[in-house]
């Protein structure tokens, strides 16, 4: 690990100003994820800027709508009484990552920023286009197992590896953005990007802007909510596929439904088209499978993941199955 | 009838490991955390090519780096003096370090940075710059099968009977069988703290399976006198057999002590766990079986071909079990291993058996489908009732009680014989059962007792414990032999200076070391009645059977008038303690019988039909390994024994990239063992029948059986529930869909 300067700041002002000061500078919430990759030599900043302090550590409830503060911890988000009320797929997926020390210390923004567990990407006598741009993709002809069957380009095949993303993309998240032009709104479908020519950058956030927060619309959606992550082990693994689906039901009719995949692309996947198909049908078996071959479409495999293309498809069926509740 | 077999229930009550206390508290002190005045660090620049040479080194910049002290290599290294001694074209044997420019797999460690502080040393590495000459590397088994020799120490194949027999049956079954590599992966990383106090006396603080071994080899290695070397191993937080040898960081650090002339600390990355100190050597086997229809066994053939590095031949017992467990006329079997560009794997729990016995046992497994007959039924047809291979009688063996209390306790008459006939909601629901076996085996040992005036004993031997819990179970063989209390008896161990104990490995510590306690015990009691009887003259017929010790008096129990305070007993030459030491070693009983402990594992498995999700809800272990010592450390061994059989199932796979041989996912996030969720309710069972031959408690061993054929019996659960016959471990979700 590099030697670097550290320094706590108490305003978004502040961190601003320093990220504008010294591009190589690094916000630092939970560390989780920003230390590992130091210590693997993967990211070098000069300066860590520690953002604990800012007072976004706060959830708030203005009507149905939630205001998730950036540095609130997953473990705290994850057990809120107003989360779990009305947005229970966010606490789902938040609880179906990492494990409980590492969601003690995760926060929101941290996690929304996470990289890629691309084994090439940790590696750093790997040529990697993510760490190192030009220097080729390792994971193309490489061991890709865990690797995007949708979206990728032939700079990079990574995927985005986190829970809570998942969750948000489907749930319409808002992603709250403070930089030094001022505050914006980011909606969570354009917050992370796909690789195309610059897998170096993961997010469309700039690198003098700071999250503050995620806002999370009001919806009829908490009836029929399941996370579902498919992972090669019980606990504390990465998803091979997870999918987030949850419905507004009449009766067996389809009313209003949201579905999102994990383990499949450089940003967590909505598959809008499946949702338009399902929006107005009946929960049925029959429908969730042509769901799933509608949300297929276009998937591509590498040596190592072919098998998520049945995998995929399989868990999603699953996911709106538990999510409506019907039996066959 | 009373029950002499244990449960769960029974070992709850038992004795609690002795030195849990310091192990919760952190009050142990692991290698690692072991602080020394003067202490510096090494950190291990390691090669990230498989294959070929270094042409160029560049450590200036590392040297210049704060806190640096040295920086060294095959360029500068003070040199291992035993390696001069050594022929230098065969290479046979431990990886000469920082000998050449050579690299023969990818994370050989090719420098050593050491420095004031760990943070510094690992700076200082970051900055070493190596150029190499990149050759070919060869990394895949598969893709390598024509390289596979013979074993040199191997002289010619196995065959009883007729080759091939299984032919010539009316039912037969013929498959391959992969285990990928598995990490050890203990809980503590391999840690070594090295300073030579003179120019020829040398200690260490080492994480090692045994300290008299590792003393050995260093003084063999550095040319001293064996009594200059000494290795100190007190704690060892778990190593399933990656530490019975000497690895190449323990030669660094040594190395590097010598060129500081300070003590050196070096402690493996968790990642450097994967590839530096063995692994369990991914295997290939061609199982084939031949039966009659009532399931009569008439052929077996086996052969097993397993990785090992460019440098040394590594070989494992991966078709014993094929050779003894069943009454099998014609069997013939093959061992071959393919040296690749990978470093030297080691033998890791249940070494070799682990491995062999899930194909055979998912063999006959395959098999009674195909007779529609129960596995047990099977097994049961093909009962050795006397080793087969050998054809001596066994000291003891109670197996077809493990099959009958493991059958009853998991409820296999749940089983339907049709796989995928139960089903609860989306989960398709099998039940699988395997045979486990390991040699149960006895080596010599040495043992010293201070007695004490106020009746506390204290016994040392340089005997490791990597976890089973030996100074507990050694207490509890002095308690129950001598009559004094737990609460008044230590066992030290892990030191070389103490009395002679082989390795901690291969299940042989309480025979073997538990013998010497016996012995020692026995010695202490015979000298205390020998001394009584200079006071009471029927204290001269005392035998060391008949004599208990009895708050602070001695008793013989055949003379119940007699009784003395054995505070008494202290002469004047040594009025304070009395010190009485004993060997113990095997007689020819070796010759007159064969040594086996047997295991019967079984599984319920849960499969969702749709995502291959396997689930293990309930697994059952039976196991005959003689009498039970301590059911409480036994209890925890079984225990510990599922988990890695379900990790070695399910979830455990070192992958390389086979372009270049590094290892892809040598990160604990990376490499899967099994977390706490995906262990299921666990009952372990022993029969607790004594073998009457073995050693003085009748116990066999243990730690080995308890993993042995939990695998297969995971990979047989699963068809059950499905269907799906799974030859390649690990069985994740992708294979299944
Ligand atoms: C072993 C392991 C297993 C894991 N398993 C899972 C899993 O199964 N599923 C899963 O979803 N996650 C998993 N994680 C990842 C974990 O969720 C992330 O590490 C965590 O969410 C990151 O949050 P943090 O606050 O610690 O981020 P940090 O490490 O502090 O920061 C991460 C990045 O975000 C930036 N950042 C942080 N906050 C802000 C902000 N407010 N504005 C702008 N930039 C910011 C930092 O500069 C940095 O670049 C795992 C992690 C580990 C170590
Ligand atoms: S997939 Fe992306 S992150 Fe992985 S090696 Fe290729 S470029 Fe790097």
């Amino acid at each position: 690990m590099n030697n670097f300067q550290y320094t706590r700041v108490s305003s978004p002002a502040a961190a601003i100003a320093e990220l504008s000061k010294d591009p190589t500078a690094k916000l630092v919430a939970g560390g989780t994820n920003l230390i590992d990759l130091m210590k693997y030599g993967v990211m070098a900043p000069d300066k860590l800027v520690d953002i604990n302090h800012l007072g976004f550590n706060e959830i708030k409830k203005d009507n149905g709508t939630l205001h998730i503060g950036a540095t609130v911890r997953n473990a705290v988000a994850s057990g809120n009484a107003d989360v779990l009320k009305y947005q229970p797929l966010l606490s789902q997926a938040m609880l179906s990552g990492a494990s409980p020390q590492l969601r003690n210390k995760a926060t929101m923004g941290g996690n929304l920023l996470q990289r890629t567990r691309c084994g090439y990407f940790y590696d750093i006598s790997a040529p990697c286009n993510k760490r190192e741009p030009g220097s080729g993709c390792s994971a193309i002809e490489g061991y890709n197992r865990m690797h995007a069957i949708f979206g990728a380009s032939d700079t990079c095949i990574a995927v985005n590896p986190s829970d809570m993303n998942v969750a948000l993309v489907a749930l319409d998240a808002i992603i709250m953005v403070a930089g030094p032009k001022g505050n914006r709104k980011i909606p969570m479908a354009d917050f992370h990007r796909l690789p195309g020519t610059h897998p170096e950058l993961d997010t469309t956030l700039d690198k003098k802007e700071i999250i503050t927060g995620i806002v999370i619309p009001d919806n009829h959606l908490a009836a029929h909510s399941t996370y579902l992550k498919v992972r090669d082990r019980a606990s504390y693994a990465f998803a091979l596929i997870s999918v987030a689906a949850t419905m507004d039901l009449e009766g067996s009719t389809i009313k209003d439904v949201r579905l999102a995949m994990g383990g499949v692309a450089h940003k967590p996947w909505r598959l809008t088209a499946a949702e338009e198909f399902l929006k107005g049908k009946t929960a049925s078996l029959e429908n969730f499978n042509q769901a799933a071959e509608i949300a297929m479409k276009g998937a591509k495999a590498y040596e190592f993941n072919a098998f998520k293309l049945k995998l995929a498809p399989n868990t999603m069926v699953q996911a709106l199955k538990t999510a409506s509740g019907i039996k066959a | 009838m009373s029950k002499k077999h244990l449960e769960n229930a029974d070992m709850e009550l038992a004795l609690s490991r002795v030195d849990g206390r310091v192990k919760v508290t952190g009050a142990a002190k692991y290698t690692a955390e072991v602080q020394l005045p003067e202490l510096t660090y090494g950190v291990l620049v390691e090669s990230t090519i498989g294959q070929g040479m270094i042409t160029a080194l560049d450590t200036k910049k590392a040297e210049r780096a704060p806190g640096v002290m040295a920086v060294i290599s095959h360029l500068n290294t003070p040199g291992v003096p035993e390696y001069k001694l050594q022929n230098q074209d065969v290479i046979q044997k431990q990886l000469r370090v920082f000998d050449s420019e050579n690299i023969y797999f990818n994370g050989q460690p090719i420098a050593v940075v050491v420095a004031d502080t760990l943070e510094r040393a690992q700076y200082g590495a970051s900055l070493v710059k190596v150029v190499y000459a990149k050759g070919k590397s060869a990394t895949s088994l598969e893709n390598n099968l024509s390289r596979a020799v013979m074993p040199k120490k191997t002289k010619e194949d196995y065959m009883r009977g007729k080759a091939a027999a299984f032919k010539d049956a009316e039912f037969q079954v013929e498959e391959e069988y992969t285990l990928p590599s598995e990490a050890h992966h203990p809980m503590e990383p391999h840690s070594i703290i090295a300073w030579w106090e003179a120019a020829d006396k040398l200690t260490l603080v080492d994480k090692t399976q045994g300290s008299q071994n590792t003393a050995a080899i260093m003084a063999k290695s550095f040319q001293l006198s064996p009594q200059n070397v000494k290795v100190i191993s007190t704690y060892v937080g778990g190593a399933f057999g990656s530490a019975l040898r000497v690895w190449p960081h323990e030669i660094v650090a040594v190395l590097a002590a010598k060129k500081v002339q300070k003590p050196v600390k070096l402690v493996l990355h968790r990642n450097q766990m994967s590839y530096m100190v063995g692994y369990r050597p991914h295997t290939l086997q061609k199982v084939a079986l031949g039966a009659s229809k009532d399931g009569k066994l008439l052929g077996i053939s086996h052969e097993s071909y397993g990785k090992t590095s460019m440098y040394e031949e590594f070989t494992e017992n991966v078709l014993a079990m094929t050779r003894m467990m069943y009454d099998v006329p014609n069997i013939d079997t093959k061992y071959r291993i393919v040296p690749l560009n990978v470093s030297t794997p080691a033998p890791m729990r249940g070494p070799g058996e682990a491995t062999g016995s899930f194909a055979l046992e998912c063999a006959l497994d395959e098999l009674s489908y195909k007779l529609n007959m129960d596995p047990i039924e099977l097994r049961l047809a093909n009962y050795a009732d006397q080793d087969p291979d050998k054809k001596m009688p066994w000291s003891s063996k109670y197996l077809k009680e493990c099959y009958q209390l493991g059958a009853e306790k998991i409820g296999w008459d749940k089983r339907k014989a049709l796989p995928g006939a139960v089903q609860e909601g989306e989960w398709k629901v099998g039940y699988g059962i395997a045979t486990g076996t390991f040699g149960a085996f006895r080596g010599g040992a040495s043992m010293k007792a201070t007695f004490k005036p106020d009746g506390t004993l204290l016994l040392q031997s340089a005997i490791a414990d990597i976890g089973p819990g030996t100074a507990t179970t050694m207490t509890i063989i002095a308690s129950e032999n001598l009559g004094i209390p737990v609460e008044k008896i230590s066992f030290q161990l892990g030191n070389s200076t103490f009395p002679k104990a082989p390795q901690q490995g291969g299940s042989n510590t309480v025979a073997t070391v538990g013998s010497a306690v016996v012995a020692v015990c026995n010695n202490l009691k015979v000298e205390l009645a020998k001394r009584a009887a200079k006071q009471k003259a029927d204290w001269g017929n005392a035998v060391a059977s008949t004599i208990r010790f009895k708050g602070a008096n001695l008793v013989n129990t055949d003379e119940p008038s007699s009784k003395i305070e054995f505070a008494s007993l202290f002469g004047a030459e040594s009025p304070n303690e009395l010190v009485i030491t004993a060997d113990a070693a095997p007689g020819d009983e070796k010759n007159k019988y064969s040594f086996y402990s047997f295991s019967v594992h079984f599984i319920e498995a849960h499969v969702h039909e749709l995502t291959g999700v396997v689930r293990i809800k309930n697994a059952v272990s039976v196991i005959d390994c003689g009498t039970v010592v301590s059911p409480k450390t036994a209890r925890s061994q079984s225990m510990g024994g599922i988990v890695g059989g379900i990790g070695m199932a399910l979830t455990e796979e070192l992958v390389l990239d086979d372009r270049n041989g590094r290892t892809v996912n040598a990160s604990f996030g990376d490499y899967h063992v099994p977390v706490q969720a995906d262990i299921p309710q666990m009952q372990m069972m022993f029969v607790n029948e004594k073998d009457p031959y073995l050693n003085p408690m009748g116990s066999k061993g243990l730690g080995e059986i308890v993993i042995i054929g939990v695998a297969p019996a995971v990979a047989n659960a699963v068809y059950n529930a499905t269907g799906k016959r799974i030859r390649n471990l690990p069985i994740t979700p992708d294979k299944l869909i």
